[in-house]
């Protein structure tokens, strides 16, 4: 046994020893990437010196480190994907990808990665982008401290930053990711982590996900997206203290939930969106720790959404709290802090010692009129809001804060 | 026109009442203040207030003053002075002291509390610009109804009748009727009922602050246009403008018909 580990990691070291690094510039015997790649072994390096590179179709189908040396500007011409990964283990660092193909038919993406393990993509910058990182059919790779810029103008012609299809336990940290359609896409993709991105003024959403079960995202920000972030027909998506700002317009969402059960919701700030959360068909979903400030609607339930669970959330300065469709109501509101809230508390221990009603009939009004949101604030209003307080007719009953909490909540 | 402006004015300088109406405002300004520790949270809360006070108060001081000084104007008028420059002084003098009142009376509170400092101090211009508005317009109203009647009992009752309706009934007639046509498109129809009533355009520069991120969540280009860009700040203010030169039109108009 041990002369085997010996043998084992005496066959590594060769193999490291062995590696070579192959440089490429313009003036360089090789001066093509291709050409790199061409002569390259398993396991080489190969640096590309600072310069502009027009090449496209570029396929890294061995295992090979592709380090740009203080960014060289690798020029697609507009006439294709740019950089295609076939093999494992594969590494590409320091790029600036510019001017990938726009097509209707075929999806050309800056970097590609397909059927690949064990990769790993960071401090690539891509501009004037179609697709950005399109990553199918692999896993346990990682895309790390990338920056891409795209200038998305109408959803249909335009692709997305970083795009994982059927791809599991990807890790995608600190990327920086604006104008492309959506930010990061994730479609069959299980057990990935997102953590600490920057998503930003994108057409539709800064993040989405369809299908994809087991995954991690946090410290993300998502501002003035179409939409902070979609989650759709997934399962078991932890999201923690991730900022979600300014999503503003008709169909904007801080965040918008879509047949997604069993989700944590914890410790993200909703700021000045249109709807913080948009709710709908989701089920057993706690909300924790959640800070809802300045937006329209705080939450928006929209039907079919059964057993969730909302504890120690602040709601502040919302316009609406919680807009809610139906007279059904089988989802726990429980020790949050209400803005709005005008109970009292005479035991002095911190807990209302009436229930709060986050369901105003005025959101009820505008729900069936939407034109009324222009009578918002109005002393007509109050009154028809306070006698519905005293006596529901038209709001669930039965939806209340028993335990309001008469101090913001800090954690 | 300027000396009757400034004799109206200096006599309710020493009123009493314009002292409470100040003393009042420093109150609520240092109550909200001390209460909420956060200046924009407390230019919210006043901004409501004062959508609905600064009417009542218009009104009833506007009427309450011209029935006051009735014997007054009517020695003014045997003087060879021209009728609308006493009105138009007298109504001057009167909106112009409450309006001093109001931005004495909550900007003393703000400005110790660091305005300046703060990034509230737009909200606040605007919440002092619309106050002085809603002052203008309600003052000018109240001279209105005082002019047309005689009976002081009378002209009470409608001046309070006047705020009630604006302030309440007429939302509450405009919010029936969006509900009884919501079939029909009705964006440019609200717009057009928010410019109709001057306590609901400032309402609605009120929105404009506070709650743009719920008015773009309805689709309609027409209020898309209104609230997303600085139009409707701009048609916000041209149509108070208005609403300010109408009613002092028809004291002027009024007065030179007016028998004594």
């Amino acid at each position: 046994m041990k002369n085997l580990i010996i043998f084992l990691s005496a066959i590594l070291m060769a193999n490291t020893t062995v590696s070579q690094t192959i440089e490429v510039c313009n003036s360089c015997p090789i001066s093509t990437i291709k050409k790199a790649i061409i002569q390259a072994k398993d396991f080489d390096t190969i640096v590309i010196k600072k310069g502009t590179y027009k090449e496209h179709n570029i396929l890294i189908d061995k295992p090979l480190v592709l380090i740009g040396d203080s960014y060289p500007v690798i020029d697609g011409e507009l006439k294709g994907e740019v950089i295609t990964i076939t093999s494992d283990n594969v590494t590409v660092d320091g790029l600036f990808v510019i001017n990938v193909g726009t097509s209707y038919t075929e999806d050309y993406a800056a970097i590609r990665v397909r059927k690949s393990k064990n990769f790993v993509i960071q401090n690539v910058v891509l501009e004037k982008l179609f697709f950005g990182i399109y990553i199918e059919k692999s896993s346990y790779g990682k895309v790390y401290h990338n920056k891409i810029i795209g200038d998305a103008v109408e959803e249909y012609n335009s692709g997305n930053g970083i795009q994982l299809w059927y791809s599991n336990h990807i890790e995608i940290e600190h990327n920086y990711v604006e104008h492309v359609r959506d930010g990061i896409y994730l479609e069959f993709s299980d057990d990935c982590i997102i953590k600490n991105n920057v998503s930003a003024e994108n057409l539709r959403y800064g993040l989405h996900f369809m299908f994809s079960n087991n995954d991690l995202y946090q410290d993300n920000i998502f501002e003035n997206n179409g939409a902070g972030v979609a989650v759709m027909f997934s399962k078991k998506i932890k999201m923690l203290n991730n900022t979600f700002r300014e999503n503003w317009g008709t169909a904007s969402y801080g965040m918008l939930l879509k047949e997604i059960n069993d989700a944590e919701i914890i410790g993200n700030t909703f700021e000045e969106n249109t709807i913080g959360i948009n709710i709908e068909g989701s089920n057993r979903i706690t909300y924790k720790h959640n800070n809802f400030k300045n937006n329209g609607w705080a939450i928006k339930v929209r039907g079919a959404c059964y057993t969730n669970h909302f504890l120690e959330n602040n709601f502040l300065y919302n316009s609406f709290d919680i807009a809610y469709n139906s007279k059904v109501n089988d989802n726990v509101f429980d020790r949050n802090y209400w803005s709005n809230y005008t109970g009292y508390d005479l035991d002095k221990n911190g807990i209302g010692d009436v229930p709060y009603r986050p369901v105003k009939l005025f959101s009820y009004i505008v729900n069936r009129t939407p034109e009324t949101i222009i009578l918002l604030r109005s002393m007509f209003i109050d009154i028809i809001d306070f006698s519905e307080k005293i006596s529901p007719v038209f709001t669930p009953d039965n939806l209340l804060d028993n335990n309001p909490l008469i101090k913001k909540i800090s954690w | 026109m300027l000396k009757i402006l400034k004799y109206s004015f200096f006599d309710l300088m020493r009123s009493r009442w314009s002292y409470v109406y100040f003393a009042f405002y420093l109150l609520l300004g240092i109550i909200l203040l001390f209460l909420n520790n956060d200046l924009s949270k407390a230019v919210i809360t006043l901004m409501n207030v004062i959508i609905v006070l600064v009417p009542l108060i218009g009104t009833i001081f506007g009427v309450m003053y011209y029935y006051n000084s009735k014997e007054f104007t009517e020695l003014l008028l045997a003087q060879p002075l021209k009728r609308s420059s006493i009105f138009l002084g007298q109504y001057l003098g009167v909106a112009l002291s409450l309006s001093m009142s109001l931005i004495l009376g909550l900007g003393i509170p703000f400005v110790l509390y660091g305005l300046f400092k703060s990034d509230a101090i737009w909200d606040f211009s605007l919440l002092l610009i619309t106050g002085t508005f809603l002052t203008l317009i309600f003052t000018a109203l109240a001279f209105n109804i005082a002019l047309s009647n005689e009976n002081k009992i009378k002209g009470f009752g409608y001046a309070i009748l006047l705020w009630l309706f604006l302030a309440i009934i007429y939302d509450g007639i405009f919010l029936m009727t969006l509900i009884m046509f919501d079939d029909y498109p009705l964006d440019k129809l609200s717009l057009v009922g928010t410019m109709l009533n001057p306590i609901d355009l400032s309402r609605t520069l009120i929105l404009l602050k506070l709650d743009i991120s719920a008015l773009l969540g309805y689709t309609g280009a027409v209020f898309k246009q209104f609230f997303g860009t600085s139009f409707g700040l701009i048609v916000s203010f041209i149509m108070l403008t208005v609403w300010v030169i109408l009613p002092v039109l028809r004291i002027v108009f009024k007065s030179k018909k007016k028998d004594f």
